[in-house]
């Protein structure tokens, strides 16, 4: 007969790490485009002509970001400080508690990103191996990391050119720096759109997991091990769930 | 690839309250954080505003400027200069608060007070042009979020306190427009930094009416809101004194 398994998946501590990150990246992201709407110059041309324009008349209408820069900066150089101490804290904890290795991609991530990418695309079938994370989700965590890093310091690099004149000039100068801040928040958006989307399609066992801990899992017919262990702790070799990102 | 679990019929009665249990216990407490999080930025949103920004985000842009003042700032900071030809023809103007009335250099003059002696210092135009001169082509940042390099020069702040022996002990320096609509103040740290100038001009000429004539401030540490045109009175304080768009929900130190 078949068995089901209760296995770990997120430790609490990412969960929180998570949780807390959402609403106040939310914020963060916010609050940036009400300051970015008081000089709103980027858009990308072909030629002479306009293809996007960061951003439409109606996009400001519906998110009410007018006239709001003064709010807009005491909310960003407010909430700066948790997403920043809580991004650090889950750094911390990644390298302390060897979660990394779960997250850092591996020699074979990249190619194994895109048979995922070929799989969600539905041009080719592909199963993942038995890992926590795939190819594609290690690139994916990881590079939200660095971005999320590469925020915090372009941030800086605008919020203090001159005592930080360093940084401002290591990324390329004030404009330079503005324009890259800008475009990892578009990056955030996008990752956010698709993170949403898979989740959405791996369903509720893995959702779940973010927020309770657990996945349950099917165990073939009467494996050995099976009857040993309630709640054995996953290691990379543990088999989990359908693709995530 | 795994399978989850097409149904709960496999699962033992054990692991069923084990699953209960911990589903009950994180998602009440994210919907516990959630609530908590919306009622505490409701309560944020609710509270009074002091100077056109709730007093919880007003706490923290002082905490944050407190931190840059005692942290970061530091008068050897210098903002980045540029060749002369880096420098923008016509340096881009954004606001014309205070600039209302005429005026002519020959009625004009800069009005100092330091507020323990109450004497005022009263100089006029060719005073400040005969102290040595200072040229800076630096970015201009506006709160805006534009920048531009421009090209001016002047008088540094720090050469008028020396020349007159004022005292650099307050705490800060307090700036107004003659007519007293724009108004500006700085920590006393900003206004002897080395690049802080007293300017009258712009390019190599004498500045325009828009930017300022006959004098302005140029203060590279902060943002242009700081870089009052058209000065007519300085105030040496320990008492901050006030800022019009700090008034107007802006971070009073504006320190870049």
């Amino acid at each position: 007969m078949k068995e089901t398994r209760i296995v770990e998946k997120h430790p609490l501590a990412v969960r929180w790490f998570h949780w807390i990150n959402f609403p106040v990246l939310m914020v963060m992201i916010w609050s940036g485009l009400l300051i970015y709407w008081a000089n709103d110059i980027y858009e990308i041309k072909l030629d002479s002509t306009t293809l996007i324009k960061f951003f439409p008349k109606a996009f400001y209408d519906a998110l009410d970001l007018r006239a709001r820069l003064a709010d807009g900066m005491a909310y960003h150089f407010t909430f700066a400080w948790f997403f920043a101490i809580n991004g650090l804290l889950y750094v911390l904890y990644l390298v302390m508690s060897g979660e990394w290795r779960f997250i850092v991609p591996k020699k074979s991530s990249l190619g194994e990103a895109w048979k995922v990418l070929l799989n969600d695309l539905f041009i080719k079938k592909y199963t993942h191996e038995k890992a926590k994370f795939n190819g594609a989700q290690r690139l994916a965590y990881t590079s939200i990391l660095i971005m999320g890093f590469g925020s915090l310091l372009t941030g800086l690099a605008i919020y203090k050119p001159i005592q930080l004149s360093w940084l401002t000039n290591a990324l390329g100068g004030y404009g330079a720096a503005r324009l890259e801040h800008f475009c990892l928040t578009l990056g955030f958006c996008a990752f956010f759109l698709v993170h949403l989307l898979q989740v959405i399609r791996a369903g509720w066992n893995n959702f779940r997991a973010m927020v309770s801990g657990f996945e349950l899992e099917e165990v073939a017919d009467n494996p050995p091990e099976a009857s040993e262990e309630l709640t054995p702790i996953i290691d990379d070799n543990t088999p989990t769930q359908p693709t995530t990102l | 690839m795994p399978k989850p679990p097409k149904s709960s019929s496999t699962l033992t009665p054990e692991q069923k309250k084990i699953i209960t249990r911990r589903n009950f216990l994180s998602f009440a407490t994210l919907g516990f954080g959630a609530l908590g999080g919306v009622l505490g930025w409701n309560w944020v949103r609710k509270q009074p505003s002091v100077d056109g920004t709730v007093a919880p985000l007003r706490t923290m842009l002082e905490t944050n400027g407190f931190l840059n003042e005692t942290v970061l700032y530091s008068n050897a900071h210098l903002a980045p200069e540029y060749p002369r030809s880096a420098a923008a023809a016509e340096p881009r103007t954004n606001g014309d608060v205070g600039l209302d009335e005429d005026i002519d250099a020959g009625d004009w003059k800069l009005t100092i007070t330091d507020t323990k002696s109450g004497k005022p210092l009263e100089l006029v135009l060719a005073d400040i042009m005969a102290l040595p001169k200072t040229e800076i082509v630096f970015d201009f940042k506006c709160v805006e979020g534009w920048n531009e390099i421009q090209h001016w020069g002047g008088v540094r702040l720090s050469e008028v306190f020396r020349k007159y022996d004022l005292p650099t002990d307050f705490r800060y320096v307090g700036m107004a427009t003659p007519d007293k609509a724009y108004y500006v103040g700085l920590d006393m740290a900003s206004a002897l930094h080395p690049q802080t100038l007293l300017a009258y001009e712009s390019n190599g000429q004498e500045i325009s009416f828009e930017q300022g004539y006959p004098l302005r401030l140029i203060v590279p540490v902060k943002y242009g809101i700081k870089n009052i045109k058209r000065i007519g009175s300085i105030i040496l304080t320990n008492e901050r004194p006030p800022d019009y768009w700090a008034e107007q929900g802006y971070d009073y130190h504006a320190g870049l």
